[in-house]
């Protein structure tokens, strides 16, 4: 009898201990919300296997993205360059980093990254995901010029930071690698896709006459044929992700995609940016060489130098482009237009 | 003692004769695995990614050109044979030589072994297919065509995409994309349309076993049969130029032909 008690005693023990085992903590997982406009037209998202979205990873990968813990000297965030009200970018034509230096390349904005599918990311495609890409500007000279020790030592003393990647990660050790996939969830979850042109396409709004014709414009293999770069309203990433030598120089100061491939007829190929939110992105290029989108359009129409990386599709680059009429000019401008999504800029998601 | 003994024994023997059973699965297969490869050449030359970016072909009409991009659609394989259904595969693959993806192409139906009098597939989209935004891949890889009154507001998806530039005694260097699509004049009222997909015959194939089938396209045969292509003529802009597509589509009924079949 006293030994039945004992077994009972143990068994209890026991239950008692294997419940305690199932209670571990999970971030609490946050897929992505995918608009219509993307469901309807686009394949999913790319989320890697070993960076799961969660509400906990985003908002410290909100946190971070806004810290100039991150720099040097704690003046610099990647918000900085990718401020919210520019759609993510900032309106200089190149950046200027913690020690007043000016980098080569414009900042490039950053909404839709997930839909990346090829994972090439930056004008030049050298970084292979967005935690890889991450990495970069907080230990580049003329960017944040930091080191990743000092960062990582800096947020592992930090009073909050050791329980927030706890919550994200489950555990309190802070290294770079965790950082990066904090920011990317956070960055993943940047989605722009309610501009004008998007309500159009699901039958919301109406364009004006003058928009439908810019799109025909843009649509028109004889005349802005636009859309084998920059999508189409069945892509409505607006762009292809693809890397192409659009005829900006007959020379090239910056190799682009030529300089991480190592090949040269991939000199002077640039990654073709998303024409989504061009109201908020200029300057314009990867060097933001123009400032205002009747540039940019000037020069398809007339300004493209040839060389012999040049995509063929820039195929009127002999007589300097395409050739536009004023009207068609000014119809493509006012299309391009319905493509900013001002909601984006004032989401209070992505606000610090 | 010698119980046990012939007891294991017994036991040994039978457990083997079972394992032997198992070479019973070498019966022929009933239905298998098709497999298509899809290779390249410029009259008999091999064509590779490798191959791109360099001028170094000469077309029918005598222009030099070089190839920077090629990638294609094919869809609905079709089985053939005597006195049966034909077996359609209601499936599509986009075939990008320029990144070496889809470059073989397995469908998941298997098929029967057997005698078939025809194996085919359609080079692009038939006109069932070919539905103005129906396919989020492809979509996505920016393969649609605009739908657009110029083009016959019929939108679909493009066939092939042939890039790279050509020259010649009098003409510099100068890029060409010969893009197939459906042909559609939208100039006329109403838009005048003419399917210009291809139906592509391999001929007979015995099937007996998981079989590989090699698919060759000669890219030479876009620019000579049977209408001799003149790029310093028609090089960009193809796509609303409707006699180009008919011509697009004449040049294309010899491009493709059977190769090698492993079995």
């Amino acid at each position: 009898m006293k030994n039945g008690f004992i077994y009972i005693l143990l068994i209890i023990s026991i239950s008692a201990c294997s419940k305690d085992e199932i209670e571990v903590y999970e971030p609490t997982p946050m897929p992505l919300s995918i608009p219509q406009i993307f469901s309807q037209n686009i394949i999913p998202p790319v989320i890697p296997n070993n960076n799961p979205q969660t509400v906990q990873g985003v908002a410290l990968g909100k946190k971070l993205f806004f810290d100039k813990k991150l720099s040097g000297n704690e003046t610099m965030a990647c918000a900085s360059c990718h401020s919210p009200q520019h759609a993510f970018t900032d309106s200089t034509p190149t950046s200027v980093g913690i020690d007043g230096t000016f980098g080569s390349r414009n900042s490039m904005p950053l909404f839709n990254l997930a839909w990346n599918y090829g994972e090439r990311f930056t004008w030049d495609g050298k970084e292979l995901s967005i935690e890889r890409q991450a990495l970069e500007p907080v230990q580049n000279p003329i960017e944040m010029h930091s080191d990743w020790d000092d960062v990582v030592n800096k947020l592992q003393s930090d009073p909050e930071y050791p329980e927030l990647f706890r919550l994200a990660f489950k555990t309190t050790i802070i290294t770079k690698e965790l950082t990066t996939k904090a920011i990317a969830q956070f960055e993943r979850t940047l989605i722009s896709a309610n501009s004008k042109f998007d309500r159009y396409s699901l039958g919301q709004a109406t364009l004006t006459p003058q928009e439908e014709n810019g799109l025909n414009v843009f649509l028109d293999e004889t005349r802005g044929d636009c859309f084998h770069c920059h999508g189409n309203p069945n892509n409505p990433l607006w762009t292809d992700n693809i890397f192409h030598n659009n005829g900006l120089d007959s020379n090239f100061t910056d190799l682009g995609l030529g300089g991480v491939t190592g090949d040269t007829n991939d000199n002077g190929k640039f990654k073709s940016p998303s024409l989504r939110n061009l109201a908020y992105t200029a300057p314009y290029m990867h060097d933001g060489r123009f400032n205002t989108i009747d540039e940019v359009i000037e020069f398809y129409s007339t300004g493209l130098q040839t060389s012999s990386t040049v995509d063929p599709l820039m195929k009127k680059v002999a007589q300097g482009g395409v050739n536009l009429t004023t009207q068609d000019k000014a119809d493509l401008k006012a299309f391009l237009l319905t493509l900013s999504d001002p909601s984006f800029l004032t989401n209070p998601d992505f606000q610090e | 003692m010698k119980r046990i003994f012939a007891l294991l024994i017994f036991t040994t023997i039978t457990l083997t004769s079972c394992g032997e059973d198992l070479d019973d699965n070498l019966v022929a297969k009933t239905e298998v695995e098709t497999t298509f490869n899809f290779t390249h050449n410029w009259d008999d030359t091999a064509v590779t990614n490798s191959d791109f970016n360099t001028v170094q072909y000469t077309n029918a009409n005598g222009e030099m050109l070089s190839i920077e991009k090629l990638r294609y659609l094919i869809s609905d394989i079709t089985f053939s044979r005597e006195g049966e259904e034909d077996i359609v595969l209601d499936i599509y693959n986009l075939v990008d030589v320029t990144n070496n993806n889809n470059l073989s192409f397995t469908p998941e139906t298997k098929i029967p072994t057997g005698t078939y009098t025809n194996v085919s597939f359609t080079f692009g989209f038939d006109a069932e297919d070919n539905v103005d935004g129906a396919y989020l891949d492809l979509n996505s890889e920016s393969w649609a065509v605009p739908n657009t009154p110029m083009l016959g507001s019929v939108g679909g998806y493009h066939y092939m995409q042939l890039e790279g530039k050509f020259t010649n005694s009098t003409t510099p260097e100068t890029g060409y994309a010969y893009h197939t699509i459906r042909a559609a004049d939208g100039s006329a009222t109403p838009p005048t349309i003419q399917e210009t997909a291809i139906n592509v015959d391999l001929g007979p194939v015995v099937i007996i076993n998981d079989t590989s089938l090699e698919i060759k396209m000669n890219i030479a045969e876009w620019f000579k049969n049977t209408y001799q292509w003149d790029l310093t003529q028609w090089n960009n802009m193809l796509m609303p130029n409707f006699q180009a597509q008919l011509k697009m589509n004449e040049n294309g009924q010899n491009v493709f032909s059977l190769g090698t079949i492993t079995q």
